[in-house]
C-alpha cells in the first residue's frame, strides 16, 4: 500500500478516534456508543462501521408513498382532454385543471413527508454510514423537487442512493442515467435524435465524473448528447433499451467521445468516461472534502499525496467504494491532529448528530427541516445541479445564530415567538452522558463534570479559560448538579463556535 | 442632511480607518475588542452616504409571491374586452362602482388605463413622480408552475436552474470574496436569487430572531454566552483554519446583532402600517437609516394566488402593498436616503385574462412591474398588453424581465449586466440616467 495510506497504529486508536471516526463516518454517538467502538480496536470498528449490510434494520417498502399521484394521464383522459379543447368544453377543462392542482397539493403533502420520513432514518438507522453516503449522493447528483414536482420520483433516487451508498460508483453511475428524477430534472426526457438536449450530458462531466473543464471539450458533450438520447422514462420507469420508443429517440450513429470513436450510446458514454484518470481524483477529491477535510482551496501536499494514491486504489478496485472507504477511515492521515474537529458540520449533521449523540428528544422533525432549511441546507430542494457547497459556506452571522438557536430549541423544548417551531413540552434529562462517573448527579464534581461535557461535545480539550464561565455559572446556580442546570450548559456549550466543527 | 449621522458608524469607516468585521481578516486578536466595542461607540459626524457614489446605491427588491393579477392591479378600464372577460371581478372604470367594489384610480385617461382603487398610496408616488410601472414584462414560452417561474425570475434562466442573479451580481463584482452583509433577504427562507457561487445572502425573519435566545431560557446565561464568545477566543488558534474562521464570524455575529436590533429599535420617522409586508419593509428602512454596508435587500409578500373569492382578498392585498411602499418612501425620503434606494416590485406571472368559475382567475403569463425611488424614470412605461391577441387565453409580454436586470444592473449598480446574466439583453430605459 502507498505510504501515504499507510494504517493507523492499532495502539493509536482509542476513545477520542472512536468518536472521530463516528463523527465523520456516521453522525456521531453518545459515550457509550463511542466506547464500544473504540473497546473494538481500529480494524473491527471500521469493519463494523463499513459492512453495515451485516447489521439488521428494517427494509425500506417501495409502498410506503404512493406511486400514483403525479401518474401520467391515461390515454383515455388524454382523449377526453383533447376533444374538450377541441369542442371549447370549458367544464371540462377546468376539472381537468382543478384535479391536476388538487393532485400537485397531494404531492406537496407527500414530499414533505419523504423528507420527514428520510430525516427519521438518519436519526434512528442502525447504519449511520449508509445515510452519510445517501446525503453524500443527493448532494453530488443533486436533483431537486421544485424542478421535477413528482415526489415519488424523488423516494425512488433516495432508495437509488441508499442501495448503492457503498456499492459502486460505476453501477450507480448507470443507474442515474436511468433515474427518472435524474432524467426530468435534467431535461433527458427531451433529448432525441432530431433534437439533441445537451443538459445531462453537459452534467454528467462537469459535476459527476470529470470536474469542470477537466479533459473534455464542448464538443464531446454534443457527442455525449448524441449518445444519451433515448435516455428517458415512462410514469416510473426506465424505458428499456430495447423499447420502441428508445429506438424512436435514440441516434445510434458514430460518434466521437474524447478521442474514441463508435456508435455509443449513453451506457457507452459512461464506460468512457469512468476510465479517465482524472474521474477516479474528482470523486476521491469529493469524498476526500466530505470526509476529511473542507478547507478552501488545495490540501497540503501530505493530503494531496492521500488523494493522488487512495484515487489510484479506486480505479484499481473498480469504483468500488467499500475497500476504498475501509481504507481512507483506517488510515493515519484521517486521524492526523488537522484533520479531528476540523470540519464545519453540514446543517444536517449538526441536527442529527446532537440528537444521536445527546439523545435529546427529536421534538419536530418540521422544526428540524426548516431550521436546517434557514442554515442552507433544505433537503430534496438543493440550490443547483451542484449540490451544496459545502464548507465556510454554511456559515454567516444569521446562519450561526439558527444553529446556536436550533440547538437550544432540541435541548429545552422551548422556541421563540417568531420561528414556526412546534413546542414541546418533553423534558430532557442529559444525566446519562455522566455515567461513567458512577455517581448520583448531586456528588459529582462540578467541574470535572463541566471537563468531560465540554470534551465530549467539542472533542477537544478545551482552553481553561472557556471552561471557566461555565463553572462559574454552575457555582451561581448552586454548584450542584440537576438535570436542568446540565441543560443550561449544554445550552452554551452548543453555543460555542467550536461546536460547529466535527 | 441625512439624519443618520448619529450612528453612522458603518462598515466603510471602518475599513478607512483600518479596522474591518474580523471575519474580513486572519490575524483578528487585535480587531476582536475594537469592533465589538467600536460599534457600540460610533465615531461623530461620519456619514455613510455619498449620494450618486455607485458604491451607495441600494436596491431593494419586493417579491409579490402567488402570481400577482396584473390587470387588476393596473386596470385597462378603457378597453370592453376587459369587462367581458371578467364580468364578476373586473374593477370599475374611474368614478364608477359596482356594488361595494370601486372604481379605479385615474393613470392615464387618454389610454385608459387606470389603478386598483386599494393603491392609493402607490399612486400618491407616482404622482409625485417617484414610481413607474413597466407594463407586459414576462418571458419567451412562460411557465405557468409557481415554483419554475418563479425560479426562471430568479435565476434570469429559461432552465430554471443555476445561481441567483443577484447572487451572480455579487459574484461578478466582490473581486473573489463574500461582502458580509453585502445582501439581506427578510424571510424564513434565503431567496434563491440572492444566492450566488461566493456570495450567500443573510436571512432572517425578524431582528429578534438574529441573536442567542438561550438567555429567554434562564436569564443568567447572558453573561456567560458574551464570555464564551469573547474570552480565550482564538488563542492558540490557526486563524486560517475553519476554527479562526469560525470565532471571527461568532465575533461579527454578535457585533451585527447589536447593531440591527439596536437599528430597529429605533422609532422610525414615520408611521409604518401593521401589515406584514410593512414590518419588513420597516426593518429594511432602519438598516438603510443606519447606514449598513447591504447593497440589496429582498422582501417578500405572498398570498396573490388568488384561484377562488379574488375580489376581497386581492384587494386586501393591494391595500398592504400600496400603504407599504407608501410609508417606505416617505422614510427614507426623511431620511434623506430617498435618492440612493430602488425598490422593485415583481411577481412570478400575472393571471389570465379570463375570470374562472369560481370568481377568481388562474395562472397566467405576462403582468406589470413597479418601480419607486428618485431615480426611475417615472410614469407609466412600456404598452400595455393586447387583450385581443392573445396567447391560449393569457396576455403576450411586451418586455423580456431580463432587459429589466439589464437596466436595473446597468444603469443602477454599474454592474456589466451581460456578464452577470450570461446573455446580451436590450436594456430597458427604466432608470433616468
Amino acid at each position: 500500500m502507498a505510504k501515504s495510506l499507510r494504517q493507523l497504529s492499532p495502539d493509536k486508536f482509542d476513545y477520542w478516534q472512536a468518536q472521530h471516526l463516528l463523527n465523520r463516518a456516521g453522525f456521531g454517538g453518545t459515550p457509550s456508543q463511542v466506547r464500544a467502538l473504540a473497546n473494538m480496536g481500529l480494524e473491527k470498528a471500521v469493519d463494523y462501521i463499513v459492512d453495515y449490510d451485516q447489521i439488521d434494520d428494517e427494509p425500506v417498502d417501495a409502498e410506503t408513498f404512493d406511486s400514483d399521484i403525479m401518474r401520467p394521464r391515461t390515454l383515455d383522459e388524454n382523449k377526453e382532454i383533447r376533444a374538450a379543447r377541441q369542442s371549447g368544453d370549458e367544464a371540462t377543462v377546468q376539472r381537468y385543471r382543478l384535479e391536476r392542482m388538487k393532485r400537485q397539493g397531494a404531492d406537496r403533502r407527500q414530499i414533505a413527508e419523504i423528507r420527514r420520513w428520510w430525516f427519521r432514518k438518519m436519526i434512528e438507522t442502525p447504519r449511520p454510514l449508509q445515510e452519510k453516503m445517501t446525503l453524500f449522493w443527493h448532494g453530488h447528483f443533486a436533483t431537486g423537487y421544485r424542478n421535477i414536482e413528482d415526489s415519488y420520483h424523488m423516494f425512488i433516487q433516495n432508495q437509488l442512493f441508499r442501495h448503492n451508498a457503498v456499492g459502486n460508483f460505476r453501477r450507480l453511475t448507470h443507474a442515474i442515467i436511468r433515474d427518472p428524477a435524474m432524467i426530468r430534472y435534467l431535461d433527458n426526457n427531451q433529448n432525441r435524435r432530431a433534437k439533441p438536449n445537451e443538459n445531462l450530458a453537459r452534467e454528467l462531466m462537469e459535476l459527476f465524473t470529470l470536474g469542470e473543464g477537466n479533459d473534455y471539450t464542448e464538443n464531446d458533450i454534443k457527442e455525449g448528447a448524441r449518445a444519451l438520447t433515448g435516455y428517458t422514462y415512462n410514469d416510473d420507469r426506465f424505458i428499456g433499451l430495447q423499447s420502441r420508443r428508445y429506438k424512436q429517440m435514440h441516434d445510434d450513429g458514430r460518434k466521437v467521445i474524447l478521442r474514441q470513436i463508435g456508435n455509443f450510446n449513453g451506457d457507452d458514454f459512461v464506460e468512457i468516461i469512468l476510465s479517465r484518470k482524472v474521474c477516479s481524483e474528482f470523486i476521491t477529491w469529493k469524498l476526500y472534502r466530505y470526509f476529511v477535510n473542507d478547507m478552501p482551496g488545495e490540501p497540503n501536499p501530505q493530503g494531496q499525496d492521500f488523494v493522488v494514491d487512495l484515487a489510484k486504489l479506486f480505479r484499481k478496485s473498480k469504483y468500488e467504494l467499500k475497500p476504498f472507504l475501509k481504507t481512507l477511515f483506517k488510515s493515519e492521515h484521517f486521524y492526523e491532529p488537522d484533520n479531528v474537529c476540523s470540519q464545519i458540520k453540514n446543517p444536517v449533521q449538526l441536527l442529527v448528530q446532537a440528537v444521536r449523540s445527546l439523545q435529546t428528544p427529536t421534538r419536530s422533525l418540521q422544526a428540524l427541516l426548516s431550521a436546517a432549511d434557514l442554515m442552507g441546507q433544505n433537503i430534496m430542494f438543493p440550490p443547483s445541479v451542484k449540490g451544496w457547497e459545502g464548507g465556510r459556506a454554511w456559515i454567516n452571522t444569521a446562519t450561526i445564530f439558527v444553529r446556536q438557536n436550533v440547538l437550544v430549541y432540541l435541548l429545552t423544548g422551548q422556541r421563540p415567538d417568531v420561528y414556526p417551531w412546534q413546542v414541546d413540552g418533553t423534558k430532557y434529562d442529559p444525566s446519562h452522558l455522566l455515567d461513567h462517573f458512577e455517581a448520583p448527579l448531586r456528588d459529582i464534581n462540578v467541574k470535572e463534570a463541566i471537563k468531560y461535557l465540554v470534551w465530549f461535545n467539542l472533542g477537544r480539550k478545551p482552553h481553561e479559560k472557556r471552561i471557566a464561565s461555565l463553572v462559574d455559572y454552575a457555582n451561581k446556580r448552586g454548584g450542584i448538579l440537576t438535570p436542568e442546570i446540565l441543560v443550561e450548559i449544554l445550552a452554551l456549550i452548543t453555543a460555542m463556535p467550536e461546536y460547529q466543527l466535527c | 442632511m441625512p439624519d443618520n449621522h448619529d450612528s453612522a458608524y458603518t462598515r466603510r469607516l471602518f475599513l478607512k480607518q483600518g479596522m474591518t468585521l474580523a471575519s474580513m481578516v486572519s490575524t483578528a486578536p487585535l480587531f476582536i475588542q475594537r469592533s465589538a466595542l467600536g460599534l457600540m461607540h460610533p465615531a461623530g459626524s461620519m456619514l455613510s452616504s455619498q449620494p450618486g457614489i455607485p458604491d451607495d446605491r441600494i436596491l431593494v427588491v419586493v417579491q409579490l409571491g402567488g402570481g400577482n393579477d396584473g390587470l387588476n392591479t393596473v386596470v385597462p378600464y378603457g378597453n370592453n374586452l376587459y369587462y367581458n372577460a371578467r364580468p364578476g371581478i373586473a374593477i370599475p372604470a374611474p368614478g364608477r362602482s359596482n356594488g361595494p367594489q370601486q372604481g379605479a384610480l385615474k393613470l392615464d385617461d387618454s389610454q385608459g388605463i387606470g389603478l386598483h382603487p386599494n393603491m392609493a398610496g402607490f399612486k400618491e408616488l407616482y404622482d409625485d413622480g417617484v414610481a413607474s410601472i413597466v407594463q407586459g414584462v414576462g418571458y419567451p414560452n412562460p411557465n405557468r408552475s409557481h415554483f419554475t417561474s418563479m425560479d426562471i425570475w430568479h435565476t434570469a434562466e429559461h432552465s430554471a436552474k443555476g445561481y441567483g442573479w443577484i447572487g451572480k451580481y455579487f459574484d461578478n463584482t466582490c473581486n473573489g470574496t463574500p461582502i458580509p452583509e453585502g445582501s439581506i433577504a427578510i424571510g424564513r427562507t434565503s431567496p434563491l436569487a440572492m444566492q450566488g457561487g461566493i456570495q450567500k445572502p443573510v436571512t432572517f425573519e425578524s431582528e429578534e430572531l438574529f441573536r442567542w435566545l438561550g438567555e429567554d431560557v434562564q436569564s443568567d446565561l447572558d453573561k456567560p454566552y458574551t464570555e464564551i464568545n469573547r474570552s480565550g477566543v482564538l488563542e492558540d488558534v490557526n486563524p486560517d483554519s475553519q476554527m479562526g474562521f469560525l470565532m471571527r464570524t461568532a465575533l461579527d455575529a454578535q457585533v451585527s446583532s447589536e447593531r440591527i436590533r439596536k437599528a430597529v429599535a429605533r422609532t422610525p420617522l414615520v408611521n409604518y402600517p401593521g401589515n406584514n409586508l410593512a414590518k419588513q419593509l420597516r426593518i429594511v428602512g432602519a438598516m438603510i437609516r443606519d447606514g449598513m454596508n447591504t447593497r440589496v435587500y429582498y422582501v417578500t409578500l405572498g398570498g396573490f394566488d388568488t384561484h377562488a373569492g379574488q375580489a376581497q382578498r386581492h384587494a386586501r392585498l393591494m391595500l398592504q402593498f400600496g400603504q407599504s411602499v407608501n410609508a417606505f418612501y416617505k422614510d427614507l425620503k426623511k431620511q434623506g436616503n430617498n435618492s440612493r434606494v430602488l425598490t422593485m416590485a415583481f411577481s412570478e406571472f400575472g393571471r389570465r385574462v379570463k375570470q374562472n368559475a369560481s370568481g377568481g382567475t388562474d395562472h397566467g403569463t405576462a403582468a406589470p412591474m413597479y418601480f419607486i425611488g428618485d431615480m426611475v424614470r417615472p410614469g407609466l412605461l412600456g404598452n400595455h398588453p393586447s387583450l385581443s391577441d392573445l396567447d391560449s387565453g393569457d396576455l403576450k409580454w411586451n418586455v423580456d424581465f431580463r432587459e429589466i436586470y439589464t437596466a436595473v444592473l446597468e444603469d443602477w449598480l454599474k454592474a456589466p449586466a451581460a456578464k452577470v446574466l450570461g446573455k446580451k439583453y436590450r436594456k430597458a430605459k427604466i432608470i433616468k440616467v
